[in-house]
């Protein structure tokens, strides 16, 4: 059914309809509207979930792990310094592989405090073992989730998921949202297996040390289950498109790709504004198209290097900075086109909260075509 | 012994640690010195000092870390730490 909804009310309703047992999370903005409305459907009894209230997000997260681990299909959202209050119980989550599925309503992490949107609070995650889904709209915020429990709960794959989503940008803008029906969920979303739990009757530990003759191993074994997640992720994508007619069936998506000369690769929200900078480019002839990365992690390389390699040019839009080297987008492409010889450039934009239009999109793309780039687009130099 | 996932495990899985491994210096009960007080056994962090059948005290080496506290707590200086080549 297709409503008007606020991108937080919606991920909260689609994650309702994937009937968590337990919900644990602390507010923090702009995640605090997913959580809220949560906590209210939990209340008012159209949510039959036990909704843990903590002091803080490595309590949220902790108690996720206990209850993910006694059985249940967990749920948490947070952002930015909440997410990095979690770091080390994320690193945990994934080792023990439990596949508990979080939002992230992308923020700049502080200090300087800032509650605006970029990516770096996901992104400086990117090596805990969680997969990272990012969704260009809300409409994709609201359809990951269902994607990212099947394929976290696969018993091939147990790891969990972020499903990340620009904050305000998409957490507080209203858009016309088709709702799955809880009929249609059901039936692609089965109920949760845990693949071992926690019983008194026959206890187990989960996530135990593990000496110097084994540790090496397991962390091949959580990258060698994240790699063969993507075939998971497409084959789930694509029943999902089956069955509801969007198609997700794919790790990274072209715009306007097939003839262009210039590629621009981003994550998230921007991919819209960039769509429509590409239309009024291609008005005036210019052969610009988008490559539109939806999972991070695993991070689809050969699918990168296959959708580029006719392109002339590629300029990379990275909502992050790994401060001393690059955006960390960037360095994935160009570790993806690495032998290939097309040269990227990385443009560093709208940290914090920075407006990106798009009369910026079409700025950086007369700047690859000039082959200047690994830069921080739009300087302010005046207050330097 | 197969990687469990998550590194999951039942109940006694520290006694397949054997953290024995993990020693430098090795300690040597003096049995001449030793008066059973118990302190050695209470002390042990790895709870690995037991009484033997002997009605003497000595540390199982296959879990002895070689810390070194029975040695700096026994009364009668009774235990010394030995370097221990492997």
């Amino acid at each position: 059914m297709m409503e008007i909804t606020e991108g937080s009310h919606a991920v909260a309703e689609a994650v309702r309809l994937c009937r968590p047992q337990v919900i644990s999370a602390y507010p923090i903005t702009p995640q605090t509207h997913i959580v809220e409305a949560l906590a209210e459907m939990v209340a008012n009894c159209q949510l039959d979930a036990e909704y843990i209230t903590v002091e803080n997000e490595f309590s949220a997260l902790s108690a996720c792990i206990g209850a993910s681990a006694a059985g249940s299909r967990t749920y948490s959202a947070t952002t930015s310094q909440g997410l990095a209050l979690m770091f080390e119980v994320c690193f945990n989550a994934a080792g023990m592989r439990l596949p508990i599925v979080m939002s992230i309503a992308n923020r700049a992490l502080g200090a300087p405090l800032s509650i605006w949107n970029d990516q770096q609070d996901s992104i400086s995650l990117r090596d805990s073992g969680w997969l990272q889904f990012y969704a260009e709209d809300n409409q994709e915020a609201t359809d990951l989730h269902f994607l990212a429990y099947r394929v976290a709960e696969d018993h091939s794959i147990l790891l969990p998921a972020f499903v990340c989503f620009d904050g305000f940008i998409l957490s507080h803008t209203y858009e016309p949202i088709d709702m799955i029906s809880q009929e249609d969920v059901d039936r692609f979303l089965p109920k949760f297996s845990p693949y071992e739990r926690l019983d008194a009757a026959d206890p187990i530990s989960f996530g135990m040390y593990a000496t110097p003759e084994y540790y090496h191993e397991f962390r091949y074994e959580m990258d060698r289950v994240l790699k063969q997640s993507k075939a998971i992720i497409q084959k789930t994508g694509k029943e999902f498109s089956r069955m509801f007619g969007r198609d997700y069936s794919a790790m990274v998506e072209g715009y306007r790709l097939e003839d262009a000369e210039t590629a621009i690769v981003a994550l998230g929200s921007i991919c819209g504004t960039t769509k429509d900078a590409i239309d009024e480019m291609r008005e005036e002839d210019k052969k610009v198209g988008l490559l539109k990365i939806r999972v991070f992690r695993p991070f689809p390389t050969e699918d990168v290097a296959k959708a580029l390699a006719h392109v002339k040019n590629v300029a990379v839009l990275d909502k992050n900075i790994s401060l001393g080297a690059k955006g960390a987008l960037a360095l994935e492409i160009k570790d993806a086109l690495y032998s290939s010889g097309i040269p990227v450039k990385d443009y560093i934009i709208g940290l914090g909260g920075r407006d990106v239009r798009k009369k910026d999109i079409k700025a950086i793309v007369a700047l690859v075509e000039k082959d200047q780039g690994d830069i921080f687009y739009g300087l302010r130099r005046e207050v330097l | 012994m197969a990687l469990a996932v998550g590194c999951r495990a039942r109940p006694g899985k520290s006694r397949d640690n054997k953290t024995g491994s993990w020693r430098v210096f090795k300690p040597v009960f003096d049995r001449e010195k030793c008066t059973k007080c118990g302190l050695c056994m209470t002390l042990c962090p790895e709870g690995c000092i037991h009484e033997t059948e002997e009605e003497f005290v000595a540390p199982d080496y296959t879990y002895c870390k070689g810390c070194g506290i029975c040695a700096e707590e026994c009364p009668g200086e009774g235990i010394k730490m030995i370097l221990e080549e492997k």
